[in-house]
């Protein structure tokens, strides 16, 4: 079952270094939520593992992330697809747009996910919650590392 | 009638232990050295099988063997069946893709089978499955009936369109002459919702093989137990037919939903002897809703046509009926013939014209379930007479009078010739009972609370005692639906009855003892009904369509006629008269003319003993046996009347009154009756109200627990007012109809036609959820009646 998410954070850093960060799997590791191995593969390929739970529904997903349409520094497609097993599988992918703003960098998101197997049997109502939640939590995680106090340190 | 005789409101035998807990079902049943399956299952409803590594699995601890389709093949073991040949229009067969038991290349519905772990635990399989790496490539899929032929997905080779076959009933020149020189012609679309059947037992099976004697066992949730071992001996090849023993003990329900030969049962014999120990498989629920075939399915384009005076001259229909990814066991019969020849309803239709369109899709397979194909009948046939009452400006309930056959038999032109019937005796009846004249009070008194009030009609037919076996032959059936019996007689005069109908929840061991009862003059409980092992029952068609009193009791009589027919020559030989002089009656032999006679148990006793039999000619012992074979369908019929009350702030509707008034013919067990109705209603009552099968354009199962699934409970339904009206069928010794099925065939129509009367509003789909409901009346919000 497909879902689709769209919206944007306020970064409180320069565009040059957000699209660094974009870029840069430590990051991201540490932004997925759930994430457990982010593994650069190539300059555009990573291989990763990530706890994910959806209601009842908790696995580990394995699989691939590949950037596309990269146009430094202003944004790229990410997208993933991965198999938790008997729990299913998740696909999709995200644009994001990169805008200076007063401040630090605008990035705006447009998400388009699809899961099936026992996830959208079980999980089916919950799983825009879920997404919403977990795009959440991946920004709220990346806009602390960006902040200047957490650089600092 | 006596107190355990045909007729009497007897408590069933079998509920003391079901009750108490002390059924035994399939997964009770535990055998030295079991080991436990667990199948991987596709997530992806279309997909290419690129390889399976097992490789990792194999090695996981407690795994006793993982097996793949190849393995399968390897061993020669054949695909599932479909057991009912259809053919198009233009004459060619049906197109039926493979169907393997385990996949072979490629996965067609999410929750098809890929792979089996055999472990020592059930956890230890399941972490094996886990650790299986299977390769797919992912497929665009369908899943949307009535998208099916249009998609440019490709399902299976044989069908690049998805068509299984264009089928077509009736006369089209006839019918399209009578809507010419129709008066008003009414014109409908329907949905009828998939469903999920939903036993409370989910299926189960347990495969053993005994190496010493190269005997094969299965324990299986079966309606038809000689029905799998015929398909699993004689089409897929697991084991030689006099090798195979099939047991299906207490079974909790199966409604269609275990008339079918799967995958799993398939896989638990056939493993049972690679491995060398017994192989069990118990369904959990996601499973069930996965892969227990679903029912209904349909999308249909429906005319009426009448003339001048309201009567109907011709009705033509077009379906699209989903059949999912694989043709399941009768699954060709139902959108075909267990569906147009019940167009005509209870109505006088000259001319019937009915086009089928049968199609697969990327989901589970979709066979018979509780009315197989003719609730959908029902459905088509009262929501058009209902909507053309409505557009006539006639009252429905006179609309239907008019229409009725009322002279017998009535020969349709779809096939069926009606046997016997007074359609409007129930009508009247039901009219009482549902109090129908002050209804405008009620609706009036509802509207003073804001709240709307509907009525709504259904005068159902169906056929059941299926099927005489020489017609459904020559309509493409691949066995014949008669039933066997054999009344065994112990020296004691006790009985046993062993009988190939199947009961799981009918109540057999009660209504079929008191048949014997009443036959035989002696007490209920001297009487045992054996079901459900190939070992003890020589052969049986099983139990589905409401056969088992119309066919299956009717085997049983003609056993007992025979029974008493020896029974007579024995006591002729021990009152030292002659046969002709000896007669039965009250449960003692005796010489006719005199005041000798013999008690059932003495004969019974002499029959064995044989200490007076005289020369060579009777043979001692008391045990018979017949099969029966109906020379016609039974046709049950009644009116069912459904009254609501909605609120449309809420979008909740209500039911407030529910009267049943059906004709089952001769009445065995009214008790047993009653609640067959109760229960065929609530799974009505559920498809119109609350249940529905989703799957989303990808092909997921989004409706794949009871979350998202809304069974019916006690506080969606009314009590229900049932009556009865009995015109006993001509065609069977005992006069019955069948029950089983009437109130899930009778309900939906039932429940729309009140909700769209209520509504003011001249269509809502199936489920009529409140979301659907309060939609719906948002459009046609009538203004409220002042206070």
């Amino acid at each position: 079952m497909a879902m689709t998410m769209q919206g944007e954070v306020t970064l409180p850093a320069d565009r040059a270094a957000v699209w660094a960060a974009l870029n840069d799997p430590d990051v991201l590791k540490a932004s997925i939520p759930g994430c457990q191995e982010l593994e650069k593969i190539s300059d555009t390929e990573f291989q990763a593992i990530a706890k994910v739970a959806v209601g009842p529904v908790k696995a580990t997903f394995k699989g691939g992330v590949t950037l596309s349409d990269l146009d430094p520094p202003n944004g790229y497609t990410i997208s993933g697809e991965g198999q938790g097993g008997i729990a299913g599988w998740a696909k999709g992918g995200a644009t994001v747009r990169l805008e200076d703003i007063e401040g630090g960098t605008k990035l705006v998101y447009d998400v388009e996910a699809n899961v099936g197997g026992k996830i959208a049997q079980l999980g089916g109502r919950l799983i825009n919650g879920v997404a919403k939640k977990y795009a959440d939590e991946f920004f709220g995680n990346f806009a602390k590392i960006l902040s200047p106090e957490e650089s600092a340190a | 009638m006596t107190a355990t005789g045909i007729g009497a409101p007897v408590r069933r035998k079998e509920d003391q232990r079901f009750v108490t807990g002390q059924g035994r079902y399939v997964d009770d049943f535990n055998r030295p050295g079991q080991t436990y399956a667990y199948f991987l299952r596709s997530p992806h409803a279309h997909a290419t099988i690129r390889s399976i590594n097992t490789g990792p699995a194999k090695i996981m601890p407690g795994v006793v063997a993982i097996f793949t389709g190849d393995d399968l093949a390897a061993d020669k073991i054949g695909g599932l069946i479909c057991g009912w040949m259809i053919h198009s229009k233009d004459g060619s067969p049906m197109k039926a893709g493979p169907h393997p038991a385990l996949a072979q290349g490629k996965v067609r519905y999410v929750g098809d089978h890929v792979a089996v772990v055999i472990a020592e635990t059930l956890a230890q399989a399941k972490d094996a499955a886990e650790a299986i790496v299977v390769d797919y490539e992912v497929l665009p899929a369908v899943a949307d009936t009535a998208q099916a032929t249009k998609s440019s997905v490709q399902i299976h080779d044989v069908s690049p369109d998805n068509t299984v076959f264009n089928w077509h009933l009736g006369n089209k020149d006839e019918t399209e002459a009578a809507f010419a020189r129709a008066k008003h012609v009414t014109k409908i679309d329907l949905v009828n919702n998939r469903l999920v059947p939903n036993a409370l037992e989910p299926r189960a099976a347990l495969g053993e093989y005994d190496p010493g004697n190269d005997n094969y066992t299965l324990y299986t949730t079966s309606q038809n137990p000689h029905v799998a071992r015929l398909v699993l001996s004689a089409f897929i090849g697991v084991a030689p037919e006099h090798k195979l023993r099939v047991i299906a003990p207490d079974v909790g329900g199966g409604f269609g939903s275990k008339i079918f030969i799967y995958a799993e049962e398939t896989v638990c014999v056939w493993a049972a002897k690679k491995v060398k120990r017994p192989v069990k498989w118990t369904s959990d629920r996601t499973e069930a809703f996965l892969s227990d075939a679903h029912g209904r399915d349909h999308v249909t384009h429906a005319e009426m046509a009448t003339d001048e005076n309201g009567k109907i001259i011709g009705l033509r229909v077009h379906t699209i009926a989903n059949l999912g990814a694989y043709l399941s066991t009768f699954s060709s019969s139902v959108p075909t013939y267990l569906y147009a020849p019940l167009l005509s309803g209870q109505y006088d239709i000259p001319a019937i014209y009915c086009e089928v369109d049968a199609v697969y899709t990327n989901t589970a397979p979709v066979d018979a379930y509780r009315g197989a194909g003719r609730p959908e009948a029902t459905f088509v046939v009262e929501r058009l007479v209902e909507k053309t009452a409505r557009e006539l400006g006639q009252d429905p309930a006179e609309l239907r009078r008019k229409n009725y056959v009322t002279q017998f038999p009535h020969q349709t032109p779809v096939i069926m010739a009606y046997d016997t019937g007074d359609y409007a005796a129930s009508l009247d009846k039901a009219l009482e009972l549902a109090d129908y004249k002050t209804f405008p009070q009620r609706k009036q008194e509802s509207a003073r609370r804001g709240k709307l009030r509907g009525i709504g009609f259904s005068s159902y037919i169906e056929a059941c005692g299926i099927a005489p076996s020489q017609a459904v032959g020559s309509l493409g059936a691949g066995v014949g639906l008669w039933e066997s019996a054999e009344v065994r007689v112990n020296p004691t005069g006790s009985v046993e009855v062993l009988t190939g109908s199947h009961s799981h929840g009918q109540g057999h061991e009660t209504t079929f003892a008191q048949l014997v009862s009443d036959r035989l003059g002696i007490p209920i409980d001297q009487v045992s009904i054996v079901h459900g092992d190939t070992d003890k029952v020589q052969f049986g068609m099983g139990t589905y369509g409401s056969r088992s009193g119309a066919v299956g009791m009717s085997a049983i009589a003609k056993a007992i006629d025979k029974v008493i027919a020896k029974g007579k020559k024995v006591a002729a030989h021990v009152l030292e008269a002659s046969e002709g002089d000896i007669e039965f009656k009250d449960g003692k032999f005796g010489v006719a003319g005199t005041d000798k006679t013999l008690g059932f148990g003495e004969v019974a006793l002499q029959a064995y003993i044989a200490h007076k039999f005289s020369g060579q000619d009777l043979e001692p012992g008391l045990k018979e046996g017949a099969f029966y074979d109906p020379t016609n369908f039974t046709f049950p019929a009644g009116v069912h009347i459904c009254e609501v009350e909605i609120d449309p702030d809420t979008g909740v509707t209500k039911i407030e009154r529910w009267t049943a008034v059906d004709d089952f013919g001769v009445i065995i067990n009214p008790m047993i009756v009653e609640g067959q109705v109760h229960g065929g209603i609530a799974q009505g009552v559920g498809q119109a109200l609350l249940e529905g099968a989703f799957y989303d354009q990808s092909g997921q199962l989004i409706t794949a627990s009871f979350n998202d699934y809304c069974m019916p409970r006690a506080i969606d339904l009314p009590s229900f007012q049932v009556g009865m009206t009995v015109t006993p069928c001509p065609s069977n010794p005992l006069g019955i109809k069948g029950c089983g099925e009437a109130g899930a065939i009778a309900a939906p129509p039932a429940v729309i036609n009140a909700i769209t009367d209520a509504l003011g509003h001249e269509d809502i789909a199936m489920p009529a959820t409140p979301q659907a409901v309060w939609r719906a009346a948002q459009k046609t919000r009538m203004p409220m009646a002042a206070e």
